[in-house]
């Protein structure tokens, strides 16, 4: 092609040229400049992780803060009637008349084993059993909520019976809607247990009698139940712990110390450090070399080993939960890794180009500091901020467990499994829900944590 | 080289000195006195046992220089609630316990991470890197004591399938009643170790010598473990004197949970029955271990790696 323009062909004049005219248009294909927050944000949402993580947290702060208006139940006062109930476990109760003592002369004795007379209640058991030949000083009675098994394990003992009480129990003893295994071994010589013993499994009911049920709220007069009715009780929707409180509104409150621990602490620190940092950097020499050494010493102090010493030197008096005590210790401990990070990013910021030209416009330190190296120190900080918020959480936690964090009965996320551990086999519910907890929490702000690293740093951008 | 050395162990000395004087300080701002019991005294008897313990002196200057005395010749004073018995023979006893477990979690926690790091940045985005994230994730997301309970039913649940003691649930003795505590123990530094090595492992998959090494044709499995490897585990040193720190501390729940007669387990009883003299010990030693193995692993990543300058 090129060929085929030859130069001889290629003749020129001034009418061969015209100015060009300058179009608006051509300056239309730029997009509407942005400003750093803006595209932060932009990034921020393209990242689902970052935003599924951001509206986690939201929600939890509204489990929080609003969860506790709506779910009125408080976490201090315990039910007795359930406690270490799984969430879901069976609530009903059936009304019954009051307790009569046990009229044990209209009994008919049994000629098969260990029987009942009456039906098993939480109200009470009442045991009768063959004679046995072995028994010459009376009988012993068991109860175990297990199969007693080949080893015998019989488990609870819950009385004896003389030789003149004839063959007659009546276990009232803290009594739960589950299934029993009794045992009854016939006493030989010097009140020894013999090989000789019957045992039966009974499946307890719940009852109530009207008048309990009306105390406790569950029904308005005892007039508008009648024996045989069933009732509901109190409703749990997470269970209860082992001293009957319920569970949601033990979390809701253990989130209350949890998550302000959590944001407040970081908040301070890192804000003493920004101020600590921020003025080292910019003043820089001797002090600056002063005010560091100190920084590094207060981070080579071992952290854990210090919010214990710390806990202990505050101590809680009684009736104080010590969330403030835990707060101070990390706030005295912790702000100097962001004061040397805020330190050497405006050392690193005092030596750009754009201060040594702002500065030869004739601004003031104070301009400097407030229109330049803060905002430009911003990223850093939020991204410190957010990876601060489950570390300190882990840390309540951890105290909490170890039993150096809030005081019982304060809850608290830490606590509350430090709780739940001991019956971690029995009712698990106790241990998983504020585990679980802990852990989406200290997820979800690592997550945002990871997703504003990513949007605000600009090495990252580069990177793409 | 040695100036170097020399600057951080004063430095560390300083620091030993400094955790020294705030543990001393601490504990004497406790409301209350050591000589405080349940049992009713006479003032005689009191006024004798607090010239007995030297607390009739003033705080400072005498108390505390006693205590910095007594601390420079290595004696940290005798246990308040165990009569008779010395801080220095607990830590004796039970320090090398934790150690012993502490040591293996570091292992577990360092090969782990290493390896798994690796092998997320050899096949990223894939599913290996999916899978090995994940649980890194949740790794670091999990509180250690929760992997303990974990640990521990997975324990009861292994022995109950196979009818018979696989691996004991708790206590202490054998190499067997160490290896999940150590696991457990070192589950969130592995997983920390991972998301490090990985990042550091992306970096040096795309560099440049790793590029002319393929270009020469060497064998893949050397280029990963001559080239690429011993190259990213560097940046891993450097974050070991740390793990170690956070694998001491996170020693005290895995060694509650487990029933180990570890030096954590002791401190965490210790503060719990307030033993004044064995927490001061306590925090005086576990402080002085980790500032000097903070240093030492520095001083370490000076010597293996050629083109850091330690001066």
């Amino acid at each position: 092609m090129s060929e085929s323009i030859q130069q001889s062909d290629l003749v020129l004049s001034p009418t061969s040229f015209k100015p060009l005219v300058k179009e608006d248009s051509e300056q239309g294909i730029s997009r509407p400049s942005l400003s750093y927050w803006q595209d932060a944000w932009r990034r921020l949402k393209e990242n689902t992780r970052a935003i599924v993580s951001l509206y986690i947290i939201l929600g939890l702060l509204a489990f929080t803060v609003l969860g506790p208006q709506i779910w009125g139940a408080s976490g201090a006062t315990s039910d007795v009637d359930q406690i270490s109930k799984a969430p879901f476990a069976n609530r009903a109760a059936t009304i019954v008349e009051p307790f009569e003592p046990w009229d044990q002369s209209k009994v008919t004795a049994s000629n098969n084993g260990l029987q009942l007379d009456g039906d098993p209640t939480t109200q009470a058991v009442r045991l009768v059993w063959e004679p046995m030949a072995a028994s010459t000083n009376g009988y012993r009675i068991y109860r175990n909520i297990y199969p007693t098994g080949p080893e015998r394990a019989l488990g609870l003992p819950l009385g004896e019976v003389f030789p003149s009480q004839g063959t007659y129990f009546e276990d009232r003893l803290d009594l739960s809607p589950t299934y029993y295994y009794y045992t009854v071994v016939a006493l030989g010589d010097k009140s020894r247990e013999t090989q000789e013993f019957q045992s039966h499994e009974f499946d307890v009911t719940r009852v109530i009698t009207a008048d309990e049920a009306v105390e406790k709220n569950l029904i308005e007069s005892s007039s508008d139940v009648a024996v045989g009715d069933e009732v509901m009780l109190a409703w749990h929707p997470l269970g209860t712990d082992y001293l009957g409180r319920d569970m949601l509104a033990r979390l809701m409150e253990g989130a209350q110390v949890s998550l302000f621990i959590g944001i407040v602490a970081p908040l301070i620190y890192v804000l003493i450090g920004i101020l600590y940092g921020s003025t080292a950097g910019f003043i820089g020499g001797p002090l600056d070399q002063g005010m560091m050494r100190f920084a590094d010493f207060v981070v080579a102090l071992p952290f854990l080993l210090f919010m214990i010493v710390f806990k202990i030197a505050f101590g809680v008096e009684s009736g104080e939960s010590g969330v403030l005590p835990m707060l101070i210790a990390m706030v005295v401990l912790l702000w100097p890794a962001t004061a040397r990070l805020v330190r050497g990013q405006i050392l690193q910021i005092r030596e750009e180009g754009y201060i040594d030209a702002s500065r030869l416009l004739g601004a003031k330190s104070s301009y400097l500091i407030g229109r330049h190296m803060i905002p430009n120190t911003m990223g850093v900080i939020l991204v410190t901020l957010t990876f601060a918020v489950p570390s300190a959480i882990f840390t309540e936690a951890f105290l909490s467990f170890i039993g150096m964090g809030v005081a019982p009965p304060t809850p608290s996320w830490g606590s509350m499994c430090n709780e739940g551990l001991k019956t971690m086999n029995s009712t698990p519910h106790e241990l998983i829900f504020p585990a679980v907890l802990i852990s989406v929490t200290v997820l979800a702000f690592n997550m945002l944590g990871d997703g504003l690293r990513d949007a605000l740093d600009a090495r990252m951008r580069s990177r793409e | 080289m040695w100036i170097y050395a020399g600057r951080r162990v004063i430095q560390g000395i300083i620091t030993v000195w400094f955790i020294a004087t705030a543990t001393f300080v601490a504990m004497h701002s406790v409301p209350g006195d050591p000589l405080l019991s349940d049992k009713a005294m006479t003032a005689e008897i009191r006024a004798n046992l607090a010239a007995k313990y030297g607390l009739d002196k003033p705080v400072f200057p005498d108390q505390y220089m006693t205590y910095i005395g007594n601390m420079l010749q290595g004696d940290f004073g005798i246990s308040f609630t165990q009569q008779n018995r010395e801080v220095n023979d607990i830590i004796r006893e039970h320090f090398p316990v934790s150690a012993a477990l502490g040591i293996l979690a570091v292992l577990f926690a360092a090969l782990g991470g290493i390896l798994w790091g690796a092998l997320t940045a050899l096949y990223r985005n894939k599913l290996p890197d999916i899978i090995i994230m994940f649980l890194v994730i949740l790794g670091i997301s999990v509180p250690s004591f929760v992997f303990a309970a974990l640990g521990q039913l997975g324990l009861v649940g292994l022995n109950s399938w196979a009818g018979q003691t696989v691996l004991p649930v708790a206590g202490w003795g054998t190499v067997s009643h160490m290896l999940v505590p150590a696991l457990v123990l070192g589950l969130s530094t592995m997983a920390f170790l991972t998301r490090l090595m990985r990042s550091s492992m992306l970096e040096i998959v795309n560099s440049d010598f790793v590029r002319t090494a393929k270009a020469k044709g060497l064998p893949p499995t050397r280029i990963f473990l001559k080239h690429q490897l011993r190259n990213a585990v560097l940046p891993v040193i450097t974050v070991l004197g740390p793990a170690i720190a956070a694998i001491t501390t996170g020693g005290f729940v895995v060694e509650l949970v487990f029933a180990i007669p570890g030096l954590g387990r002791y401190f965490v009883e210790a503060v719990q029955q307030s033993d004044y003299t064995v927490i001061m010990g306590t925090t005086v030693f576990y402080g002085a271990f980790l500032v000097f193995m903070v240093i030492l692993v520095d001083l370490v990543y000076g010597l293996i790696d050629p083109r850091v300058s330690v001066e």
